[in-house]
């Protein structure tokens, strides 16, 4: 007995052919052409060259290239991958060799498994697009290449249908897969990472306040049109003059940069006093610093947050993750006025020799008032009677860069006023020091959530007075007072150079933004922002508050089999009309019985036919005719098409009387 | 492990699901015979989604852990459109045209789809031979498969046992199924050429004239046996074939033959008695003449047309077997 013949439809037996490939470079573009530029150009070129080679071979009918030619070509472009980035590890790098390496497989294909395989690559180069970024637009390409991608493995099975029909069939899948994704993404136990180390490039290029102030900082921030957060009020939003969202607090100042410095941490005690309570949900963009913001005053901790002495709210780990938390803050309310000795010396510091000038005004403010609140208004009333140019591009300062300020150049931005007066301040004996932030943000036109973006980005003083404790002065607004009570643009001198977003003429483009931003956001909380804590929220919405991982799995197992069923189930449908053969006899059969001549149970066809033809012999040669055919197409080799039209319509021609 | 069992030993899944083989008429596959496993492709993919999971989860990529599950309901979704692309369908068999025994018989099997969908890409299989044949078929159409049945003794020879298989769509899942029906193909006795009977003493005694070789008219070639004259060995033939072979003559075209078992040599066992008789009747046949059979019991009277022939050939087929 010799050995059986190989089993044609096992993949390893079946040839690619040139529709094949062109299906699988389409898919693999779709998912490498996002990397196309970012990568190093040689890589893009050599892909693209690996791609056309394999083109190139289908269509000449040409051998593939022997393995130790890809081997080389691999060796090549690691050594080239590994001079480009110095390491073969790591996001940009692996991204990049996944690419070359589809390009080399593409090469060594010779059968449908090697095909399949491409396929699967397809589907996982799709992850590595979502590293960059994770938006709608991105979520809408996944899909396409998952339409393609899957078009190219049923088409591997089906090499004689038509693409439309593969098409269709991939779009019949992706559908019926949906339902168990949608359950699958819902109840999946999520465990939270990371599984193994990041690799170091995983966060770079986001934008955001930093730990230091130097002038111009803030002014370069504010050209970002960034989102730094967005914030969603229970009831009344507070005025646009009450948004202060109080960020990293600065207190060593060198003449120039004021920098954090240390910062203790302490037990976090509500506020005394104040107006106005506000209660509200932040959803943080990752800035990779653990600042959180918060409206001043801020009278609750977020959970996983530390609370330090100058009131700000570290998140335990970098903001890497867009972040959600609920928060209550007290407009005008007061930590107290107790302050640590040390503290009180340390916001009195300043660089030797530093801006004597304006250490001269200081003194001169301190001779002549008699309390420090008395400084503090008479240095904003200096602020707004000189009249300084509020501007996005101040000219550069020198060393002693508050001098400069104030009697040199006489214009800057909010990091110029406010370290201008905390300067004055300590110089005048007032402890003193500068808070970062924002201020402002605006409630999006469709769903009402503020957006507080980097072109809000603020900066502030506050200054130490006895018995009150710190107080926020804000020089920047004494000065230029419109700033507190709209944006940017309104309070910006007349010409001066705006963000392209500003411009007031651009209405109409704010408005479609909004919208966007508006379904972006429920994106960003509701699929992008969906994690362990939204999970537990989901199921003691259902009605199972406190689910572990073990129940979810139940349910899930439970939903998914569920959905098995239903497929089972639509499969199982009738899938056709009765046999047409058998209906056309059974129209002839009724019309005979009609006219008398009943079919007995046993009677086959042609007896029946025969009894039939003599009962009505006027009709005798279409019953005749008819039952022959009939014969012919349910016991012979073959029923065709036409044969079967012919039954039907003689049955229907059939006239008995 | 459950599927290597059942292909292995395929008469414990028809055994568990009271299908008693071979079946008569028309077999639907119905849900519940029809088998499915992943196949190799189908583990790598499993293999691609644990990839992607675990990099979903360690970059907490949101929109990574949607494509992991997307994929995950798309090996679902896969598995019930495979057993979809093979369930339900109708198989019959239909007429398989006898052979003689050392040639191939030919089943032919309708798989009807009975469908609005189209069956791509579905292998019929004979699990005994090897002879396969990958069809597609329409939406409402019925496909036909031939399968070459190697028939090596006479008699009856039952089609056996056919796997269905189908991998369709993704190649992630194979769904298969038995089927036995009721088909068999007559296999009529290898047939022996050699030289027609001379007429028996009881033939030429009566009315009936046996054909007798004669050197008149030249009726066809036979395979040379050692008794034959050398003047009649066809050496054209000899020289291109270098196969042996003996003109045959005909006295008279018109006479009745009788191919009588009794004219046999006494030493040919029962298969070789039987060949030789077979190759009488298609020569025989073949020379146009009026031939009647008789074996121990039977009798077959002279005529001829191709109905005779299968008639004195199927009597041969089925002589002395249970």
């Amino acid at each position: 007995m010799s050995a059986l013949p190989a089993n044609p439809l096992a993949p390893e037996q079946r040839a690619v052919s040139m529709r094949d490939l062109a299906w699988l470079v389409a898919s693999l573009l779709i998912v490498v052409a996002p990397h196309a530029l970012r990568a190093p150009w040689w890589i893009t070129l050599l892909a693209a060259f690996l791609y056309a080679w394999r083109i190139q071979i289908m269509l000449s009918r040409a051998p593939l290239p022997s393995r130790w030619l890809l081997i080389a070509v691999a060796a090549a472009a690691m050594l080239g991958v590994w001079a480009e980035y110095r390491t073969l590890f790591g996001r940009s790098p692996g991204i990049v060799l996944l690419a070359l390496f589809s390009g080399l497989k593409l090469l060594e294909m010779r059968s449908q498994r090697d095909a399949a395989v491409v396929a699967f690559l397809c589907y996982f180069l799709i992850i590595t697009n979502l590293l960059s970024t994770q938006s709608i637009p991105t979520a809408a390409a996944m899909l396409v290449a998952l339409a393609v991608i899957t078009t190219t493995l049923v088409g591997l099975g089906a090499p004689q249908r038509p693409a439309r029909a593969n098409l269709r069939t991939a779009g019949l899948l992706l559908a019926h897969a949906a339902p168990a994704a949608l359950v699958l993404f819902l109840l999946f136990p999520r465990v939270p990472g990371p599984l193994w180390g990041l690799p170091q490039d995983a966060y770079t290029g986001v934008t955001g306040l930093s730990d230091n102030m130097t002038p111009g900082n803030i002014a370069r921030l504010v050209l970002s049109d960034a989102i730094a957060f967005r914030v969603e009020f229970e009831g009344e939003p507070p005025a646009h003059r009450l948004r202060y969202w109080r960020g990293p607090v600065l207190w060593d100042f060198d003449g120039r940069t004021w920098t954090a410095g240390p910062t203790a941490l302490t037990r976090f005690e509500p506020p005394r006093g104040g107006a106005e309570t506000f209660r509200y949900e932040v959803v943080l963009e990752p800035h990779n610093r653990n600042w959180l913001f918060a409206l001043e005053t801020a009278a609750s901790l977020p959970a996983r947050s530390h609370f330090t002495a100058d009131g700000q709210l570290l998140a335990h780990d970098f903001v890497r993750d867009r972040r959600r938390y609920a928060m209550t803050s007290i407009a005008g309310a007061s930590r107290g006025p107790d302050e640590q000795p040390f503290g009180l010396r340390r916001a009195l510091r300043l660089p030797q020799g530093s801006s004597p000038r304006a250490t001269a005004l200081a003194a001169q403010w301190r001779q002549q008032s008699a309390s420090d609140a008395d400084i503090v208004s008479r240095a904003l009333k200096y602020f707004i009677e000189q009249r300084f140019l509020y501007t996005l591009d101040p000219a550069l300062l020198g060393r002693d860069s508050v001098d400069d300020f104030l009697f040199g150049t006489r214009e800057g931005f909010c990091e110029h006023f406010a370290s201008a007066f905390a300067f004055l301040m300590r110089a005048a004996g007032v402890p003193a020091r500068i808070v970062t932030g924002y201020l402002g943000g605006e409630p999006n036109s469709v769903d009402g959530i503020f957006t507080v973006r980097q072109s809000d980005a603020h900066a502030w003083a506050e200054v130490y007075l006895r018995g009150r404790g710190w107080v926020r002065v804000d020089p920047t607004s004494a000065s230029v007072p419109g700033r507190l009570d709209s944006g940017l643009a309104r309070a910006m001198t007349e010409g001066a150079a705006l963000p392209f977003m500003l411009r007031p003429e651009l209405e109409w483009l704010r408005g479609l933004r909004s919208r966007w931003e508006a379904v972006a956001h429920r994106w960003n909380v509701w699929v992008l922002g969906y994690n362990t804590e939204r999970q537990r929220d989901l199921m003691a919405f259902v009605g199972m508050p406190d689910a572990d991982w073990r129940s979810l799995t139940a349910t899930l197992f439970t939903i998914l089999g569920t959905i098995t069923a239903l497929l089972l189930a639509w499969s199982l449908r009738r899938l056709a009309r009765p046999d047409p053969v058998q209906k056309a006899w059974q129209a002839f059969c009724r019309k005979l019985a009609a006219r008398g001549v009943k079919r007995a149970p046993q009677e086959g066809p042609r007896d029946y036919s025969e009894r039939a033809a003599r009962a009505l012999p006027r009709a005798q040669r279409p019953i005749r005719s008819i039952g022959a055919l009939y014969i012919a197409l349910r016991y012979g080799a073959q029923a065709s098409a036409q044969g079967i039209a012919e039954l039907r319509r003689r049955v229907r021609e059939l006239r008995l009387t | 492990m459950i599927g290597a069992l059942l292909e292995r030993y395929p008469q414990l899944a028809n055994r568990i699901w009271g299908f008693t083989p071979p079946e008569h008429g028309v077999i639907v596959l119905v849900h519940r015979r029809v088998y499915i496993l992943p196949t190799r492709l189908g583990w790598m993919f499993a293999a691609t989604l644990g990839i992607l999971l675990a990099g979903s989860i360690n970059y907490a990529l949101s929109l990574g852990f949607a494509l992991t599950f997307t994929l995950g309901g798309l090996g679902l979704a896969a598995m019930v459109h495979t057993a979809r692309n093979l369930a339900r369908m109708a198989v019959s068999s239909g007429r398989a045209e006898p052979v003689f025994a050392g040639e191939s018989a030919q089943f032919r099997l309708h798989l009807d789809g009975r469908a609005r969908f189209d069956r791509p890409a579905i292998l019929a299989r004979h699990l005994g031979c090897g002879a396969q044949l990958v069809v597609s078929i329409a939406a409402h159409a019925i496909g036909e498969v031939a399968l070459a049945v190697p028939a090596t003794k006479r008699g009856w020879l039952p089609l056996g046992r056919v796997m269905l298989e189908t991998r369709f769509p993704l190649g992630i899942f194979r769904a298969w199924s038995y089927v036995e029906p009721d088909a068999r193909c007559l296999v009529y006795p290898r047939a022996e050429h050699s030289p027609l009977p001379r007429s028996s003493p009881e033939a030429t005694a009566g009315a009936v004239r046996a054909l007798a070789p004669g050197n008149e008219d030249f009726t066809g070639l036979r395979a040379y046996q050692l008794s034959d004259s050398p003047r009649h060995v066809a050496w054209k033939s000899v020289a291109r074939t270098e196969e042996m072979l003996t003109k045959q003559f005909s006295g008279e075209a018109a006479a009745e033959l009788w191919l009588d078992w009794g004219l046999l040599p006494a030493g040919l066992g029962l298969e070789q008695r039987l060949s030789r008789l077979a190759g009488w009747v298609v020569a025989a046949e073949r020379s146009g003449a009026r031939y009647g059979m008789r074996l121990p019991g039977i009798e077959i009277a002279p005529e001829r047309g191709s109905a005779h022939r299968a008639a004195c050939l199927q009597a041969l087929a089925l002589y002395q077997l249970p």
